[in-house]
């Protein structure tokens, strides 16, 4: 694998005009740009001879609504926009990964499909349309893909509850499939803790 | 003249040719494919957002349940995420032993796809052959870990413990007297390395068997050659990776070009196809097949002679020992610590990705350094191939489109997730 620095010299030759902020950590690369310069930029990182990023290996939204928060509450949650588009390229020549993030207020959950760039794209955004709400500008076929017909809200998003809101069973006089607010409790088994800096050998 | 009209059909969910719970909705003319709509996630069980709420290593036992035929190489990009936000590095040992089970994973994968394949288009028998050799590597899954198929073997940090020095014995019964029993029992005799050893002895001949039954056979020929053919520069767009990208011509697999573990002290070849279609699929499979078991008896001669820990040292993260937590107050705190609330992982995000048997198997990971996973984002291949079903299946006859679902290895556990 080219080594990272290769990539983020290569990736400044990206055409002005487009502002990105370029991180590196764990030996990867992730830049983050603005959402009214997303298509254009991963357009020019799929087209430029030097990037040439073939391949969209995943895309998939982030909802960044709890972020830092534990069991307890104490905590403010996330600062900054709500939501978040995550895609992860691959380029076969140079044998590079980059990741592109684009983050996304709750009023504006609006970004522009990469379909017309890479096919694989349609179920990806299908999917973060989906589970978040996602808007994809320019989709044309922008359906649910994993949920259940008739589905209503976006389950993936952290205020729907594990359990969902409706449950369903067969109901024998009626003598069809019924839904009906969700009868179980949500329960927690082990609270979510927080602990600056985690258990690992960076750690100790 | 009269009127012709093209129709709509339903295809499964029901269907043994579909491969689990799929359904697609088919535009016929005649008997001809216009366009196909799968619907998916007959099969969703939020397993992402159930990972939300569970501590880090209660989630590994959910990565089994995804492509639930390859197994191991799930767990295998989930601890790999989680290691690389912890840092942690594992034991050379706890390496090639997840690297041997990798490649048996794969072989049990190909397995299960060269029967099931076959069978969809007509041959009966190499299933029954297939299992049979299934078999025996699912009974080093139990020896290795106690399960025969969800094994929640790979733990952060290394593997759940060492290989085991014995493997279950047959006992004779009415069906099978004390000579066939010593029979059966003769590769049983020595450690589990032993077994697999004995295995990959054999199994290239099993190959061949499988190659006897079909690759020159007509019928197979008939119904694969041709078919479901994409291009190189399409199969890159549309997102195809494993033998699916390979079939097309494309040389390209994560453990040669990114090595994780020991695969770059590997020995071992990468098929590639030329044409693109369900018959280059097959035989690039059938190959790797063989390669892994290259790759497994690399392994188990390493295995044999270096002995070592399997786990990190690292009481944070790994349990200490039984003996120990009895002993020792520190160790009987952290023994209490990690099962209760399990470890915290620094904030950061992470991809880690491994090259399962149906192609790149990844783990997108959001850390905001709890003990549970903030986002976690799987990449599973069989979805990006599903979603190209349409295109690669237009134009084609209906019976074929049970040949390029089969040859895309679709597993509905991890395409639904």
């Amino acid at each position: 694998m080219g080594s990272t620095q290769h990539l983020i010299s290569r990736l400044s030759t990206v055409g002005s005009g487009v502002n990105m902020s370029v991180t590196e950590a764990h030996g990867e690369v992730s830049i983050e740009v603005e959402c009214s310069q997303l298509h254009r930029c991963l357009q020019l990182l799929h087209d430029q001879p030097d990037l040439c990023f073939e391949q969209l290996i995943d895309l998939c939204g982030v909802d960044y609504l709890d972020y830092g928060k534990d069991s307890t509450q104490a905590n403010a949650g996330c600062t900054g926009p709500r939501f978040a588009v995550v895609y992860h390229l691959l380029s076969v020549t140079h044998n590079h990964r980059l990741r592109v993030v684009v983050r996304l207020e709750e009023e504006s959950l609006m970004v522009d499909s990469v379909i017309d760039i890479w096919p694989v794209a349609d179920w990806f955004e299908r999917e973060a349309f989906d589970l978040f709400g996602i808007i994809f500008i320019g989709h044309p076929d922008l359906r649910r893909l994993l949920t259940d017909y008739g589905f209503v809200g976006h389950p993936f998003r952290k205020d729907f509850p594990l359990s969902g809101h409706v449950e369903m069973r067969y109901d024998e006089e009626k003598g069809r499939v019924v839904y009906e607010p969700v009868s179980i409790e949500p329960r927690v088994t082990v609270p979510r803790v927080i602990r600056e800096g985690g258990s690992g050998e960076r750690n100790s | 003249m009269s009127e012709i009209r093209n129709y709509t059909m339903n295809f499964g969910p029901q269907h043994p040719a579909a491969h689990g719970v799929l359904r697609l909705v088919m535009e016929m003319d005649g008997e001809v494919v216009e366009r196909i709509d799968p619907h998916i996630g007959l099969l969703h069980r939020a397993t992402e957002k159930l990972a939300e709420s569970k501590p880090y290593n209660h989630n590994i036992g959910y990565m089994d349940r995804l492509d639930y035929v390859s197994m191991m190489c799930n767990e295998h990009a989930y601890v790999m995420a989680i290691e690389k936000l912890l840092g942690v590095t594992v034991p050379e040992r706890a390496r090639y032993i997840r690297v041997l089970f990798d490649e048996i994973t794969r072989i049990l994968n190909h397995l299960m796809w060269i029967g099931a394949h076959a069978l969809d288009i007509g041959a009966m028998s190499v299933f029954l052959y297939a299992f049979r050799e299934r078999e025996d590597l699912m009974d080093c899954y139990e020896a290795a870990s106690g399960a025969r198929l969800h094994a929640t073997y790979y733990r952060p940090g290394g593997v759940y413990r060492d290989l085991p020095d014995s493997m279950p014995q047959y006992e004779s019964s009415r069906w099978h007297g004390e000579g066939a029993t010593r029979e059966r029992n003769q590769d049983r005799s020595g450690s589990l390395l032993d077994f697999i050893w004995a295995f990959s002895e054999r199994f290239p001949g099993c190959v061949d068997d499988y190659e006897t039954l079909l690759t020159d056979n007509r019928i197979w020929k008939q119904r694969t050659v041709g078919i479901g053919v994409v291009e190189p520069s399409r199969a890159l767009k549309l997102g195809f990776t494993g033998p699916m990208l390979r079939g097309s011509g494309v040389e390209w697999d994560l453990r040669k070009k990114q090595p994780y573990e020991v695969y770059d002290q590997m020995d071992f070849d990468i098929p590639v196809g030329t044409e693109g279609d369900c018959y280059d699929r097959y035989l690039v499979r059938v190959e790797e097949m063989r390669q892994s078991n290259r790759i497994v008896r690399q392994c188990v001669k390493w295995l044999q002679v270096n002995e070592g820990p399997v786990i990190v040292e690292n009481y944070k993260v790994v349990p200490p020992r039984r003996e120990e937590m009895k002993q020792d107050m520190e160790s009987l705190i952290h023994h209490f610590k990690l099962f209760t609330e399990g470890y915290t992982v620094p904030a950061g995000e992470v991809y880690a990705a491994v090259e399962a048997p149906k192609g790149e198997f990844g783990v997108y990971l959001v850390s905001d350094s709890a003990n549970k996973p903030y986002r976690l984002k799987i990449r599973a291949p069989g979805f990006a191939h599903l979603a190209a079903l349409n295109e690669m299946a237009r134009g084609h006859m209906l019976a074929d489109v049970v040949a390029i679902i089969g040859s895309q290895d679709i597993v509905f556990g991890e395409v639904d997730r």
